[in-house]
């Protein structure tokens, strides 16, 4: 330990390079602006809003606008930075100690890339000799988050000038949008983890008040707590590893107390400098704040219920902000992950498992909801659980691609959830739903297309994603060892799984909401403009998005657009660890797609076939059939029970854990007043008088009579002493306090 | 010691300015314990108000007596300017409330001297067994320049809580005395 | 001049603050008491401070300065609302907490 060793210098200087550099395009330098833009709009929607004679909106969709413009521009100058920098990079230099093993060489080999990521920071404070920084810290997956971000707030502004239209808090609806939105970009641009918090809380708090946007019904603002508070306990966590890792790093670099920097974090933490058992617990801390954030099993459970804000706020969480923020966290720190979980080469790990658990979970609830949000909800979490479970097999890559399209059929589902709720005003796909594609065609069209992004049919883009997460699980020799960071076969087999129930949950959905015969009252019509323009830019997106990042090696295309998105997402820099791409692998894009497939066909087969003939028989709308499998075999339909209660784990929150502490607090603390205090003044007396009862027959009456009686009075007595001081006069209290602090204080300088 | 850092005093430094110095303490001291004994038993509520004022000047001359200018000064304008005053309008307002005369019972009198004389005898004990003759010789008193500078750099994250306290108090103040 | 000096002076400022809050029935001179309470707290701040020549016993005692006129303010706005409601400040008769 005592010998040290200064990392072999780089190219740039000597020092860890970290893969970053002060210099870039002004865009790149000032990317503050766009989360900046937003909170402006927030501050002027709420003070000048009602005035305004759209009442705020126009202001939140001109400032969202101008941002979602600076991020494109941006995306253009990262795209130009990407490959054609040629700046000094920003080293540090940093005494590792001398068990730095020889992987750290490995990934000195990465460094003097192009791809060094644009830091610019400002001192916040400093306190104590270590300074606070607040910055930005651009990157591939820093820009591609803002252009999703603006792009689906934009659109879901647009979207709701209609949806909530005379709504009575219409513009505090706006101005909570915009700082929604401002948060999130806050928290895709932060330069360390500090700021990252604040971010998050942020993103907390405004999903809070959006979620109980309508909270004068109970439901509503109960949902909104519960978010709130699950959120909570991750949050716990998330400080927790915060901390961990500044002392971490802190004792890495000479001379430093701490460091909140991301980039450095990283960078030490893939040189190998920092302790690995310091950053398996740090990543645990992390994990808990992603299980809550990102509505991961078994946290995720306040995720259906969020769906009781309006929509376009559940398109906004559930696709570009709140729920990503966790995954995009991973993502962000993924160095420590990667080390900490020792992704690389193995075959089952924390962050893996809870990704495979959640997909899974997610996808099965989806089944049985008859609220239509819902489904898409349960659907949020398992997608969400796919991308965790990629970022925890190491396919970095193909999770950010799953994020990216996620968020345009994602929000697309919602939206046009929304839309066809806003028709037949009720959410219940079973009871008010049906037959709504001859009324509803753009709404049809364009949600048909986000399910089958969604399902993962080729080429629609949620196919490309999925095909890559599947990829990099490096999963099974069967499909011409695909080579990736470790042999994750547990979550290949997990993926394929969620895959198949997704497809069919889906099919079920559009089922219930599109064919059949409308179950509901009145006569729905399709929605404005300003309603089915954003649905058909999304649905659009969700075809086309895919090609962005089509494989290596595809053969249809030339080799300078495959893997584009990978090219300029990913970054290859000190701050990120080098990890394993697996090879894209022909059988198992069949495979899974023949999955899909036969799901979707086994799904048709029941509702389509099946249930319409049902109907067709009995002339009314039927969404089940009469006699299906739930009422003919026992353990379907235990199994469907077991669904319909969420595997029963807000029993077990509510009723087991919260109900199972409070109740026995409050028993112990009723028994210790109860059989303790009293019971020992009580006893004391009674024991006295019976002893002196005992000793009255036995003994001499006249010898011992004294000495009973005044231990009895005496026991009883000081009963009586102790109830006295129970006055309730506060004074009272305060004097013991006092006597009692000044005698253990008396006591501690005596001993000690 | 302070006067060392003056010119021309530099002659009084090792032997005349301890004694002024000690002389000038004791002084303080007793007029400090004097005022906060009459202060705690005067039955006029106005009188132990002026009796505090007298307990809040000696402190600041303490203060400056140990070099700690800056603290003297803000403890006469925030205290004796500021709080005092708060006081006063305290006992204004509520005036009547107990008459002029408060006579405690002798039994409650009784039992806080012996927690006080108890708590006297502990911390008094624990003092002289620990700090024994500890001498002060400062060189200089301290600069306010040097407060400021620590306040706004070393010591930023308290003084963020304060002011967030301050505010909250402010708040807190009219929320629970604002008539409905 | 000794450490111990200021310190003790401080001691018996403190417990004869202590002895103010527990036997006076005014709450506004049970506010005045822990005036006296804060002001011993600064004595010690300041003196360790000296003895040290740092400033940070002194920064710390301007922070209490802020918190005792935070305390102030909030403690008599409590009394007045208990004036008002009632027409009385006698600290014996508020025995709402008695078990």
């Amino acid at each position: 330990m005592t010998d040290l060793l200064t990392l072999a210098a780089s190219a740039a200087g000597s020092g860890l390079p970290l893969g970053i550099t002060e210099g870039g395009a002004w865009l790149l330098r000032n990317v503050w602006l766009i989360p900046l833009l937003p909170a402006l709009s927030f501050v002027g929607i709420l003070f000048f809003g009602k005035r305004l004679p759209k009442g705020g909106s126009e202001l939140g969709i001109a400032f969202v606008g101008i941002a979602f413009v600076l991020a494109l521009f941006t995306a253009v100058a990262w795209i130009d930075h990407r490959d054609d920098f040629h700046g000094e990079e920003v080293t540090r230099t940093v005494a590792v100690a001398e068990h730095h093993d020889e992987h750290g060489d490995e990934h000195h080999g990465g460094h003097g890339h192009p791809s060094l990521a644009v830091h610019n920071t400002v001192t916040w404070f400093q306190s104590n000799g270590v300074e606070f920084t607040v910055g930005t810290l651009v990157d591939g997956p820093a820009v591609m988050m803002l252009v999703v971000v603006t792009l689906v707030s934009l659109l879901v502004h647009v979207y709701s000038t209609d949806y909530v239209a005379g709504d009575r808090r219409y513009t505090h609806f706006f101005a909570f949008l915009s700082l929604f939105s401002a948060s999130m970009l806050l928290l895709v641009v932060s330069e360390n983890t500090l700021q990252l918090l604040v971010a998050w809380e942020l993103v907390g708090v405004c999903s809070f008040a959006l979620i109980g946007h309508w909270w004068e019904e109970k439901p509503n603002s109960d949902a909104a707590l519960k978010a709130f508070l699950t959120n909570r306990v991750g949050d716990m966590g998330l400080l927790v590893g915060v901390t961990i890792l500044f002392f971490t790093v802190g004792s890495a670099l000479p001379g430093q107390f701490g460091s909140f920097s991301i980039a450095e974090t990283n960078a030490l933490a893939n040189a190998g400098a920092l302790s690995h058992t310091a950053l398996l617990v740090a990543s645990c801390c992390l994990m808990a704040a992603v299980m809550s954030k990102s509505g991961q099993f078994f946290l995720h459970t306040w995720l259906p219920d969020a769906m009781a804000g309006p929509t376009p706020v559940s398109a906004l969480i559930h696709a570009a902000t709140m729920v990503v923020a966790g995954v995009f966290m991973i993502a962000r720190m993924y160095g420590v992950f990667f080390e900490g979980f020792s992704i690389g080469g193995s075959s089952i790990n924390m962050m893996a498992l809870v990704g495979g658990l959640t997909t899974l979970v997610g996808a099965s609830l989806a089944f049985v909801q008859s609220d239509i949000k819902k489904v898409l909800a349960y659907s949020t979490i398992s997608q969400l659980g796919y991308m965790v479970m990629a970022l925890g097999v190491g396919a970095w890559t193909a999770a950010m691609f799953h994020l990216f399209t996620h968020a345009f059929f994602k929000a697309c589902l919602f939206l046009g959830s929304g839309s066809a709720a806003h028709a037949v005003h009720s959410f219940d796909m079973k009871a008010d739903m049906g037959g709504l594609r001859k009324e509803m065609p753009h709404t049809f069209r364009t949600f048909v297309i986000g399910s089958i992004a969604l399902a993962g049919l080729p080429p629609l883009a949620g196919f490309w994603s999925k095909d890559e997460i599947l990829v990099g699980t490096g999963g099974w020799g069967l499909f011409g060892g695909t080579g990736g960071n470790g042999a994750y076969t547990f979550m290949l087999v997990m993926g394929i799984a969620t895959a198949a129930l997704t497809a069919a949950y889906m099919t079920r959905c559009v089922y219930l909401t599109f064919f059949g015969e409308f179950r509901g009252h009145g006569h729905p019509h399709e929605s404005g403009p300003r309603i089915v323009v954003p649905l058909w830019i999304l649905a659009g997106l969700a075809i086309v998005a895919g090609f962005l990042n089509l494989p290596k090696g595809f053969p249809l295309v030339p080799d300078s657009l495959q893997e584009r998105f990978g090219h300029f997402v990913e970054p290859v820099a000190g701050y990120f660890p080098t990890i394993a791409h697996g090879t894209p692998s022909w059988s198992l894009a069949i495979f899974s797609t023949l999955v899909v497939a036969a799901a979707i066909g086994v799904a048709y087969r029941y509702y389509f076939v099946k249930v319409e003939a049902a109907s067709k028989a009995c002339g009314k709308s039927l969404t089940e059939l009469p006699n299906g499998p739930t009422t003919k075999y026992p353990l379907a339909r235990r199994g469907h029970n077991l669904l319909v209660q969420k595997y029963y784990l807000d029993h077990l929150y509510t009723d087991v854990i919260a109900g199972g502490t409070k109740g026995p607090l409050a028993d112990v603390a009723y028994s210790v007043n109860q059989n303790v205090i009293d019971g020992v003044v009580n006893a004391a007396g009674e024991n006295a008088v019976k002893a002196g009862n005992l000793v009255y027959h036995r003994f001499d009456q006249l010898v011992v009579d004294g000495v009973v009686n005044t231990s009895g009075r005496a026991s009883s007595g000081a009963g009586e002493e102790l109830r006295k001081i129970q006055t309730g006069k506060v004074q009272g209290y305060a004097a013991i306090l006092f006597a009692a602090a000044t005698v253990l204080a008396g006591v501690f300088i005596v001993i000690v | 010691m302070i006067l060392a850092a003056l010119p021309g005093f530099e002659p009084l430094v090792s032997g005349d300015a301890v004694v002024a110095q000690n002389i000038a303490f004791g002084i303080l001291a007793v007029v400090m314990v004097a005022a906060a004994l009459r202060m705690v038993t005067t039955p006029n509520v106005v009188h132990a108000a002026l009796y505090l004022v007298i307990v809040l000047a000696g402190v600041a001359g303490i203060f400056i007596l140990l070099g700690a200018e800056f603290v003297g000064v803000t403890q006469v304008l925030v205290y004796i300017g500021a709080i005092v005053v708060l006081f006063l309008f305290g006992i204004m307002l509520t005036r009547g409330a107990l008459g002029e005369d408060e006579d405690a019972a002798t039994e409650k009198r009784r039992m806080a001297l012996m927690v006080g004389v108890l708590l006297l005898v502990v911390t008094g004990g624990a003092l002289l067994d620990s700090f024994g003759d500890a001498a002060m010789d400062r060189s200089r008193p301290s600069l306010t320049a040097e407060i400021g500078d620590s306040i706004f750099s070393q010591y930023i994250v308290p003084f963020e809580a304060v002011s967030v306290l301050l505010l909250a108090a402010l708040i807190g103040a009219i929320v629970v005395a604002r008539k409905e | 001049m000794l450490l111990n000096q200021f310190l003790l002076l401080s001691a018996v400022l403190f417990a004869i603050g202590v002895y103010g809050v527990l036997a006076r029935r005014n709450g506004v001179l049970v506010l005045m008491s822990i005036e006296l309470i804060l002001n011993a707290v600064n004595i010690n701040l300041v003196a360790f401070s000296a003895l040290r020549e740092t400033v940070g016993g002194e920064v710390f005692a301007l922070f209490v300065i802020a918190v005792a006129a935070a305390e102030v303010g909030v403690g008599l706005a409590m009394v007045l609302l208990l004036y008002r409601n009632r027409r009385s400040i006698d600290l014996t008769e508020i025995d709402l907490m008695r078990g």
